[in-house]
């Protein structure tokens, strides 16, 4: 039997290198939308964990609504993506500097 | 068998809302006439007028849970709600001309903006984490897509990557922290979880965890320094109609979010984070007036005072009672009216082609357009906290709060670094009256009456509601207990 603290050490791993994915990716926007979907990854790995070793249901609940968020946001976020494609032809994180001050 | 403590009518707004905001997007596909975006308009301003009514008939005091206990509605939900949908409606009726000009005048954007009210009203009611998510991410996916209304604008969807990538961090780090609190509590509904942290005491480490990480995620939701990157450049790249609606009812709906996760859900753990929120209030308040002396623009300027506005917010949070709490509550909703009068004024001035929103295109208001520049007098002045206006009891009531908890070192900076602000909000009245305008940036007076007199009541709200100005604080006072 797997212990809870080795699940959730594996989420707290996870969701700490999708935030580094975020911070220290320098070249390319789709990394970073796959790093948000590794963070929503990471917490649901906690909410099965945890919702297993309670006995409790309403963690395994609240992730089929974590996943169906993810899913709508993902939507969007490659929606946004590509009207800023279209914009300026280029999808590099280093680009986006229009906006500063 | 339907559970008990189901109480379906108790969402009754929030089902009004959405179930409209079906039919509008329905009611799009089949209108053939000249005008197919008139109708989706007026039906959004009057649901949100019909909501309010409705709301103002379910004002009762005490508590009243449904849905399984997931819902709660109380009178702080009540009022919160009441003041999201008027200062929706009222961006919507501001946003209108500047929208149809652009093209942006189509139903998807009263549409989402009704979903994102909808999102913030469950989440000014959520008395369970799934519904407080829920309700957040509503909201938030409702207003990355608004941000992002202008398809053809560099800085439009320069702004919406920016604000969707920060957003959904924030999102997901609310969302570890609610899952460590499940794990410390077994149960998601919030009062479940404050018992089982009073349990665990100050010093356990899953729960001072819990409580940096939810810090953190409201603090980027607030745009609290040093979570504030997104702000100016959302503020600035969006449509002038979108900053509206996002610098008004949202922070309505995030003071709600504070109440019911940090203050009721987290009291247990107040030492811990009331340090927390010293240093993002002292810090927003600071830079937030210091930077936005350098800004020349006028979008980009108000970006940087709602940062040191939300710091100032927090101020009465902090105090830690009852007292501080409902003196918030009257910060924001002033702050909210503020905000909405001073983007109303400055889409009312934008023409076909200009965004008013330089520095310069104030040069010689005074001037030109007194009725304008007078309004835009009033509402800088109440902005900086200038009496008799009603910014100034806003602030006052905060400051108040902070020293009956003596924290008086602490009101002590904030009035010092309020005063600096004031420097930048008097620099717009020196602009307006006493600069020469350039030739090339004079902008035509435009003349919209019936909504020019709608502003003018909207900002000498700001005057005339002093006689009353105690019985608003009373109120805010009996609807947090």
């Amino acid at each position: 039997m797997i212990p809870l603290s080795h699940y959730l050490a594996l989420s707290a791993v996870l969701f700490a290198l999708s935030i580094i994915g975020i911070f220290l990716n320098r070249k390319n926007l789709l990394i970073i939308l796959m790093s948000i979907e590794l963070l929503l990854l990471a917490v649901n790995i906690n909410f099965v964990a945890f919702s297993h070793f309670l006995g409790d249901l309403g963690g395994q609940v609240f992730v089929f609504f974590i996943l169906t968020v993810a899913a709508a946001e993902a939507a969007i976020g490659l929606a946004i993506l590509i009207v800023l494609f279209r914009n300026r032809q280029t999808i590099n994180v280093t680009d986006l500097d229009s906006l500063k001050g | 068998m339907m559970p008990e403590n189901f109480n379906l009518m108790l969402a009754l707004p929030e089902l009004f809302v959405s179930g409209m905001a079906c039919l509008i997007l329905l009611y799009r596909l089949y209108d053939k006439s000249c005008c197919p975006n008139l109708m989706p308009y007026i039906a959004s301003v009057s649901t949100l007028l019909l909501t309010a009514i409705m709301l103002i008939g379910d004002y009762q005091t005490g508590a009243r849970l449904g849905f399984n206990s997931t819902f709660v509605q109380d009178p702080m939900a009540v009022v919160v709600k009441i003041a999201i949908v008027l200062i929706t409606a009222l961006v919507f009726i501001y946003g209108a001309r500047y929208n149809s000009e652009r093209g942006y005048f189509k139903t998807e954007f009263y549409v989402l903006g009704l979903f994102g009210v909808v999102g913030m009203m469950l989440m000014t009611s959520a008395s369970h984490m799934l519904t407080l998510y829920m309700g957040l991410e509503l909201f938030s996916l409702s207003l990355y897509a608004m941000v992002a209304f202008y398809r053809d604008s560099r800085v439009a969807s320069e702004a919406a990557i920016k604000y969707f990538i920060l957003g959904a961090l924030a999102s997901a780090i609310l969302l570890y922290a609610i899952s460590l609190l499940y794990g410390l509590s077994g149960s998601l509904h919030i009062s479940d979880v404050k018992a089982a942290v009073a349990g665990h005491g100050l010093s356990h480490l899953g729960a001072i965890l819990a409580v940096v990480l939810v810090v953190v995620g409201l603090a980027f939701k607030l745009g609290a320094v040093p979570f504030h990157m997104w702000v100016p450049d959302v503020y600035q790249g969006s449509p002038t109609s979108v900053t509206a609606y996002l610098g008004a009812a949202p922070k309505i709906a995030a003071f709600a979010m504070l109440m019911r996760i940090l203050v009721d859900g987290l009291a247990p753990q107040f030492e811990n984070w009331q340090d927390m929120l010293i240093i993002l209030a002292v810090l927003s308040i600071a830079v937030g007036n210091i930077v936005a002396i350098a800004q020349r623009n006028i979008k980009r300027m108000l970006a940087y005072s709602t940062i040191s506005h939300m710091g100032f917010f927090l101020l009465g949070i902090i105090s830690g009672n009852n007292m501080g709490y409902s003196a918030s509550l009257f910060y924001v909703l002033i702050y909210a009216v503020m905000s909405v009068a001073v983007f109303g004024l400055i889409l009312l001035r934008t023409t076909k082609t200009t965004e008013s929103e330089r520095m310069a295109d104030f040069k010689g208001l005074g001037a030109r357009e007194p009725l304008m520049a007078f309004l835009m007098l009033v509402l800088m002045f109440s902005m900086a906290g200038i009496p008799p206006f009603a910014g100034f009891w806003a602030k006052m009531s905060v400051i108040n709060a902070l020293m009956q908890s003596n924290l008086t070192w602490l009101a002590i900076v904030a009035v010092l670094l309020a005063v600096i602000g004031a420097y930048y909000y008097l620099r717009v009245i020196k602009t307006m009256y006493f600069d020469e305008p350039e030739m090339e940036v004079l902008i035509p007076a435009q003349n919209h009456t019936a909504i020019r007199w709608l502003l003018v009541l909207n900002v000498l709200a700001l005057i005339l509601v002093l006689p009353w100005i105690g019985s608003l604080i009373d109120l805010t006072r009996s609807v947090i207990q």
